[in-house]
């Protein structure tokens, strides 16, 4: 605990204490609400036939088969849906010059990626219009398929979109200036060539929607699982052209989301023109095939990159090629460009060095679209910066501790600027590469895998440092046009009986977010926490904000929901001042008690004063007129960003003869500024890191030529399952951000920004003994052999 | 996806089943684990008219000795095998290979004689089979019969099991105390299909090898025995030479087919990876 001590740090606050979440219990006896779990009188089921093609003209559709079939009410193209819905383009002005074909919810006349959603049966269950897909032909034509980078980039290629000039869809530069210089005067210059595979989210919980358009309201309800409600309040608003306030997104239980659920899917908008159409409920659920080929995917990145180095080890500069190829359009309304552009910005993020150049050129294929996942950009920056440091650390001869210690920023050098232009408020890495050491007992390590190597076991150890973005301004997505939040909206009232009811506009998934919001009003107003009600996910009655993503939910949910309990808690005050004739200030709130704010003598329950004000306000001194309910909202100011940072390592065994890795422990120091409750942040830190792990070695989606998924099933694409998956050790350094008085900053990122870049040195380190590297994630077996050219 | 409409029909005993087989024109599928089936069903890979369940009979239950045979019943559950002590005595090998095979949820359905029957070349039991020199009885329309593993094997997925016909039990010769085995697969996480697998079962004399039953499986198109890898062991002691030798011969025993993930020569490579590693643990007594 390095942060000075607070209110927030009093004994018994709930801040900083360990607490289970109100909601697990529920989840865990099978009580929770999905929208799949949801079946509305007069509902009908949707189903979508997919184009088998990555790339090819739509001929002809013939349906009437299938619009005979028993059952089915309706069958629906994109010509039918084109008439009522407008379309969108995924773009944003502050990316300048890129581009992206407009999309609607089914496709005019040509489909883009195998796996598109083409043709929309509605019938009266799933299997009837899954039944109807089969009766449904349709004739297509051929067109040339661009599968992989170096394709979409050669010259008089195959074009994806007929109206462009070529496949790119953005480029951006970076230029600090003296790169040159700075490499032409360099002791040691490092180079590699770096691939990322596309991953996916793989939620427990698909993609899931029911549409229930009322047409005698003239009003669309859609219970969504969701991370942004509000986004899509707007969204369906604008694009069917009904009014916002008649427009309601619920987002009730959410089984996970790691970004993939904020996106706007094809077949969600289909679905709500459908339930326009039939003026019905419409239920849609993709199946675990479905969501393989049409879930976002994400990375897929290409990186050449360089640093250069003095005699002694100092780095003086980066120059970085970042190629990315996403879908055959950018996504809709977040672009599929913010993770390139978080890469080039965020790699050499932890050192000091001034000289940085980087080109970003976002690239068309016929693939599925790539948007935001868990940790976007991050992964790729660090694990390009940090297998750089290692190859530098090689070649100058220090450790990779002592490159470290000498070039991250001193934690007394803040506020900083990266040579890419973000600014960092107050940072941590030395210390959390000291705790690191400790932690892993890194010395006993090495001298352990030394002892090993001589009985033929090949160990490796490798750490990666990151920097993490969370609690995004404007500055984000607002700048660019998009009506994305970055403010956040609660309403609190105390009920008669002297509970509170929270309002708020940050949503939960599965990761607390209502556990901490309960916490932070408990710990404001002096109550039990289970007192505190939080409801969360529905437009109708939560006031409009940004919701969860990027890491924003404990930081500015969390302030947003400290500011409004300080403002209730002081109207609260004024009515007991009134009743026990003091001065508001003289009295406090202990244990839903107001006491004495010197003594802590107990002077009255709230209870009572919530009686009072609600039943017998007669009894209070005229014109006292109680405001037991407070609205309030906070929009992040300062800082655009709130960065955090942190530090990983990991120790693993690789079997030369095999190429399988066993990841034999994972250790991470993290700073994301006050923690509220440390049981959550090292469970997202877990759970983060598996992640990382899941794409360091295990997921990819493997495309053939042609264009087609070949792993699209859980039985062919690999996530991580426990019982690969290591200990995890963890600690803390606690830096508060001083922008908020919770000082909280994000912790969700963490663990998947770092934890790939930590596998790749350590297998690197491992391989040392070989002249073997491996410069390409996922680390499959079949990369481990053919480095050690075993067949 | 959703399977599409089916019948079904919960047999009582043999004669029931094999009837409504045939009066459904061959147009059904006998179901009991349902642990490839449903899936299948559920992808519209298949579509039955009809569903025939046999788990109620009881005639397909049990593990009992007979002569030199263990009988094990079709319906024997996976998690059984682990369970089950007669197995353990007297075919040690499925009992090894019983904890590979998928998760605890697939284990407490799959049954022994419907993953036979599937014949998934990358699935554990079919290629243990081939080891033990196990017979699968067989029952059909024109009568019962008993099939040796060496033959029933043709292809992939496909087997001498003929349209209407079922799996009743498969006899496994009894472990002998001059005899040892080894089980072992490479797999990417814990429960799934293995990269490659193998089973095997020596009988004895002293360190000698007198015979070698070698089976793998992920490495084709059916579960395959290795014979000439078998042959370099026979009449010798398990040494780092002798080893090599089998690992060599893989080389003519196997033709991996290609994958998009797992080129042939690495699945060879593996192949002989395993099998060094397994005959060295054969050797320490295993």
């Amino acid at each position: 605990m390095s942060a000075p001590l607070t209110s927030l740090d009093r004994p018994n606050s709930y801040i900083g204490r360990s607490v289970p979440r109100p909601n697990a219990k529920r989840l865990l006896a099978g009580r929770g609400r999905y929208v799949s779990d949801l079946r509305l009188p007069r509902m009908l089921y949707a189903a979508f036939l997919r184009s088998p093609h990555a790339h090819a003209k739509i001929i002809s559709i013939d349906a009437e088969q299938a619009r005979a079939l028993e059952g089915v009410h309706l069958v629906a193209t994109g010509a039918d849906l084109a008439k009522i819905c407008t379309s969108w383009t995924g773009t944003l002005d502050h990316f300048k010059g890129m581009t992206s074909t407009p999309q609607l919810p089914l496709p005019l006349d040509r489909v883009v990626w195998a796996g598109q959603a083409v043709v929309a049966v509605v019938a009266e269950s799933r299997a009837i219009a899954e039944d109807a897909l089969e009766l449904i032909e349709i004739d297509y034509e051929d067109l040339p398929v661009v599968a992989d980078i170096d394709s979409a980039r050669e010259a008089g290629g195959p074009l994806i979109n007929p109206g462009n000039a070529n496949n790119v869809c953005f480029r951006s530069q970076l230029d600090s200036g003296s790169v040159d210089d700075a490499f032409a005067h360099a002791a040691h210059v490092v180079e590699e060539e770096f691939c990322f595979g596309r991953h996916t989210a793989v939620t427990l919980e698909p993609r899931a929607i029911v549409a229930d358009y009322d047409p005698a309201a003239g009003a669309l309800t859609v219970h969504h699982a969701t991370q942004t409600p509000y986004q899509f309040q707007d969204l369906y608003s604008r694009h069917y052209g009904i009014p916002e306030a008649r427009v309601r997104v619920i987002a009730t239980d959410i089984g996970g989301s790691f970004g993939m659920k904020l996106h706007v899917y094809h077949e969600d908008m289909a679905v709500v023109g459908l339930s326009i159409l039939l003026g019905r409920p419409v239920k849609y659920v993709a199946d675990r095939i479905e969501s393989f080929v049409s879930d976002i995917h994400a990375r897929d990145h290409r990186v050449r990159a360089r640093m250069a180095l003095d005699a002694k080890g100092e780095i003086l500069a980066m120059d970085v090629l970042d190629l990315t190829a996403i879908g055959a359009f950018s996504t809709y309304p977040r672009t599929s460009v913010v993770e390139g552009n978080q890469v080039i910005r965020l790699m050499g993020a932890p050192y000091r060095f001034k000289n940085y150049r980087a080109t970003l050129e976002v690239i068309f294929q016929n693939k599925v679209q790539t948007s935001q996942y868990r940790a976007v950009g991050h992964p790729i920056a660090c694990a390009v910066t940090e297998r750089l440091v290692d190859m530098a650390a090689a070649k100058v001869g220090l450790d990779p501790f002592a490159i470290r210690a000498q070039n991250l920023i001193a934690d007394d050098a803040y506020p900083q600027t990266s040579p890419t232009g973000y600014r960092f408020e107050a940072l941590s890495h030395q210390a959390c590469l000291k705790r690191l050491h400790a932690i892993m007992d890194y010395d006993a390590l090495r001298a352990e895998q030394a002892e090993l190597r001589k009985a033929g076991i090949y160990r490796g150890i490798g750490i990666a440092a990151f920097v993490e973005i969370t609690n995004p301004s404007p500055a984000f997505y607002g700048v660019g046009g998009a009506r994305i939040s970055s403010q956040d909206g609660a309403i609190l009232s105390l009920t008669p009986s002297g509970e509170v009811r929270c309002l708020i506009s940050v949503t939960e998934q599965g990761q607390g977010t209502e556990a901490i919001i309960s916490q932070i009003v408990a710990d404001q107003l002096g109550l039990a926490q289970e007192h505190v009600k939080v409801i969360t996910g529905d437009t109708e009655v939560t006031p409009h904000g940004g919701a969860t993503w990027a890491c924003r939910g404990a930081g500015i949910g969390g302030e947003t929901a400290l500011q409004a309990t300080r403002a209730l808690k002081r109207n609260i005050l004024e009515i007991a001042a009134l009743i026990l004739q003091e001065q508001p200030s003289a009295l406090d709130i202990i244990n839903g008690e107001v006491v004495d704010a010197g003594t802590g003598n107990q002077r009255m329950p709230i209870s009572e004063i919530a009686r009072i004000a609600y039943f017998r306000s007669d009894t209070l001194p005229p014109g006292t007129q109680a405001q037991l309910t407070v609205s309030h909202h906070f929009a992040p100011q300062g800082y655009p960003f709130a960065f955090t940072n942190g530090i990983q390592g990991c120790s693993l065994e690789v079997d030369v003869e095999t190429g399988f890795i066993k990841v034999l422990k994972h250790f991470i120091v993290e700073d994301c500024g006050r923690v509220i409750n440390p049981m959550l942040v090292d469970e997202q830190l877990r759970g983060g890191i598996v992640q990382g792990l899941g794409a360091a070695l295990f997921e990819e989606c493997r495309y053939s030529e042609t264009g087609q998924l070949v792993n699209g099933s859980l039985a062919d694409y690999l996530v991580p399952m426990p019982m690969e998956m290591p200990d995890i050790v963890i600690a803390h350094v606690e830096t508060p951000t001083a922008d908020t008085e919770l000082g909280a900053k994000g912790c969700g990122e963490a663990g998947t920004a770092a934890a790939s870049a930590c596998v790749l040195n350590a297998v690197n380190d491992a391989l040392l003994p070989f002249d073997a590297t491996i410069n390409s994630i996922p680390i499959t077996p079949a990369k481990v052999l053919k480095a050690l050219k075993r067949f | 996806m959703k399977a599409r409409a089916f019948s079904y029909f919960r047999a009582a005993t043999i004669d029931q089943a094999l009837d409504a087989h045939a009066r459904a024109g061959d147009d059904a599928r006998f179901i009991a684990g349902g642990q490839s089936l449903v899936p299948a069903l559920s992808l519209r890979l298949q579509a039955p008219r009809l569903l025939i369940d046999i788990t109620r009979i009881g005639e397909l239950r049990g593990v009992r000795r007979e002569g030199g045979f263990l009988r094990i019943g079709a319906l024997t559950r996976h998690c059984e095998m682990l369970s089950e002590p007669l197995i353990a005595e007297f075919a040690p090998l499925l009992h090894a290979a019983a904890p590979f095979i998928a998760h605890p949820a697939i284990r407490n359905r799959g049954t022994f004689g419907g993953s036979v029957a599937q014949a998934d070349p990358a699935s554990e039991f079919p290629a243990m089979t081939l080891a033990l020199d196990a017979e699968i009885e067989i029952i059909g329309p024109s009568g019962s019969r008993r099939v040796k593993a060496d033959d029933f094997f043709v292809d992939l997925f496909e087997t001498a099991l003929q349209p209407g016909e079922l799996i009743t039990a498969v006899f496994v010769p009894l472990f002998k105390a001059d005899q040892r085995f080894a089980f072992d697969e490479l797999a990417r996480r814990r429960g799934d299909y293995a990269l490659v697998g193998c089973g095997m079962l020596a009988t004895c004399t002293g360190e000698i090898i007198d015979d070698i039953r070698i089976s793998f499986f992920s490495v084709g198109n059916t579960p395959t025995r290795v014979k000439g890898t078998e042959a370099t062991l026979i009449g010798s002691s398990l040494g780092a030479e002798r080893i090599a030798a089998a690992q060599a011969a893989l080389a003519s025993d196997l033709a991996p087919p290609d994958s998009d993930e797992v080129p042939p020569a690495m699945r060879l490579h593996l192949a002989r990876v395993l099998l060094g590693r397994m005959l060295g643990r054969l050797g320490e007594g295993a």
